[in-house]
């Protein structure tokens, strides 16, 4: 095959997945939110409740969290973030299972279920920041961020994060449905030691080194370095969580590779 | 065609590895029509999913250069959740149709009416074989895979499937699935029994029939 020959192959594989991704991401806020009430707002108004939950909260208790920050900019970029890396994965185990009969199409693959629903808890997660930011903002309770590109730059990094964990997780539960079983004690144990609910500088210097081993740690500190500027003093390494996310990844790829010899449709 | 070579295909199971199917090697040509026969659970409908490439054999390969339909069966092809327009509209989506026109055929062909607006769970299988039928009768396929699909149905149905299927697409290549053994008597030009994980081809229906019928009693 020539190489223009195989470039006008891809592109015809890059129109059918893209169809294959759209539909799926249309039967999935079709079956999820319905046709009532407000129907798939319900994509991002779950996590605002959430995220408006958790400050009002934290605002109440006066959670101490050892920086001069407000609470609810603490508390916005903190729980986000959470939504972000951890809902991902909860709805890709066992993705593959209720979509078992759209597999009659062969076009119809195990990484675009996977990808339709990354899609959709990412762009629910992001909708919810970036409304209750500016909410936030209009309202006088948040000053605009300082840098805006380097908060996007955490969020796509804590979003990749998130993403490729899910697709690794999503597959390998098709191989062991203990993963499903530890996912939920290990996401939730996990959340306090996210950066959610401190930040690193707050920390002794001795345990900020073995805090930022863990990969979310590092995505929060870039968006709260984002939105706070100088007035904290941020810790991280871009590096080190890129490398998670290429890490995992491959990984993930490798596995989706691998389950989808074995599915049989329904 | 289609070129099926050495497909092995294993399932696991609890008593161990089971070999479903075992080194099957054929061609199905454009226009052709090949009726398959076998007991239950001889692995007919894995060997239509595998030539469809919804699944993939443990070994072995199977080419197509003709465009090949997902196998027309009971089940698959519909999220229960989800309503028959819904599916329609998903169906669409993936194979770039246009959904407008195709819901008017499908309302007229299937005659479900308001059932359309409902989760496609709550059909009875001869709606689901009416709904099936329809949406992949919008799609022109160089073949289609039918798997026990007439089976289900009343009388009306089975005379729009043979009307639409057998005389508007004659010329289009099938492969058949069917415990009616008349049925692809009628309509296929080629046989092939499935036994134990091995197929043996036929031209002539008689014999085809001799062995099936061998194999239904004396095992």
């Amino acid at each position: 095959m020539t190489a223009f020959s195989q470039l006008i192959a891809i592109r015809r594989s890059a129109a059918i997945q893209g169809r294959v991704i759209y539909a799926l991401l249309m039967r999935e806020i079709l079956t999820r939110y319905g046709r009532h009430n407000i129907g798939f707002l319900w994509l991002f108004v779950e996590p605002m409740l959430f995220t408006t939950g958790v400050t009002i909260l934290w605002t109440v208790s006066k959670s101490v969290h050892g920086s001069s920050l407000p609470i609810v900019a603490f508390a916005l970029t903190g729980y986000s973030s959470v939504l972000l890396w951890r809902n991902m994965p909860a709805r890709c185990i066992g993705a593959i299972e209720p979509n078992l009969a759209l597999m009659y199409h062969r076009h119809v693959k195990a990484i675009d279920i996977f990808l339709a629903r990354l899609l959709l808890e990412a762009g629910g997660a992001t909708i919810s920041f970036v409304t209750l930011s500016l909410f936030y903002i209009y309202i006088g309770w948040l000053d605009p961020p300082e840098d805006v590109l380097t908060v996007a730059g955490g969020w796509l990094l804590l979003a990749w994060f998130g993403a490729s964990l899910a697709m690794l997780l999503g597959a390998l539960n098709e191989k062991s449905e203990l993963v499903e079983r530890f996912w939920h004690p290990v996401s939730y144990i996990m959340f306090p030691l996210s950066g959610a609910a401190f930040t690193v500088d707050a920390l002794p210097a001795a345990a900020q080194k073995f805090m930022l081993y863990v990969p979310m740690v590092n995505g929060v500190e870039i968006v709260r370095d984002g939105y706070f500027g100088d007035h904290v003093r941020s810790h991280y390494d871009v590096n080190y969580l890129v490398g998670w996310c290429v890490g995992l990844t491959l990984l993930a790829l490798a596995q989706v590779a691998m389950i989808g010899r074995g599915i049989t449709p329904e | 065609m289609i070129r099926a070579e050495n497909i092995f295909k294993v399932y696991p199971t609890r008593a161990g590895d089971r070999v479903v199917l075992n080194d099957i090697s054929f061609t199905l040509d454009r226009g052709e029509k090949l009726g398959i026969m076998g007991r239950n659970g001889a692995g007919k409908s894995t060997l239509v999913r595998l030539v469809s490439g919804a699944e993939q054999p443990t070994s072995g390969s199977i080419e197509r250069t003709m465009s090949v339909s997902w196998p027309l069966a009971f089940g698959g092809a519909f999220q229960g959740t989800l309503t028959g327009l819904d599916n329609i509209r998903f169906i669409s989506r993936i194979y770039n149709q246009d959904f407008k026109n195709n819901t008017d055929f499908v309302e007229d062909f299937t005659e479900l009416g308001l059932y359309l607006k409902e989760p496609v769970k709550s059909y009875s299988q001869g709606m689901r074989a009416r709904l099936a039928f329809a949406i992949s009768m919008i799609i022109e396929f160089d073949c289609y895979l039918i798997d026990e699909i007439s089976a289900v149905g009343d009388a009306r149905f089975h005379e729009k499937c043979e009307a639409e299927l057998f005389q508007k697409r004659a010329d289009r290549a099938m492969l058949i699935i069917s415990h009616d053994t008349s049925y692809v008597k009628n309509h296929c030009s080629k046989f092939a029994v499935l036994h134990e994980g091995h197929m043996r081809f036929y031209y002539d229906f008689d014999e085809a029939y001799g062995h099936h019928m061998h194999n239904l009693h004396n095992h």
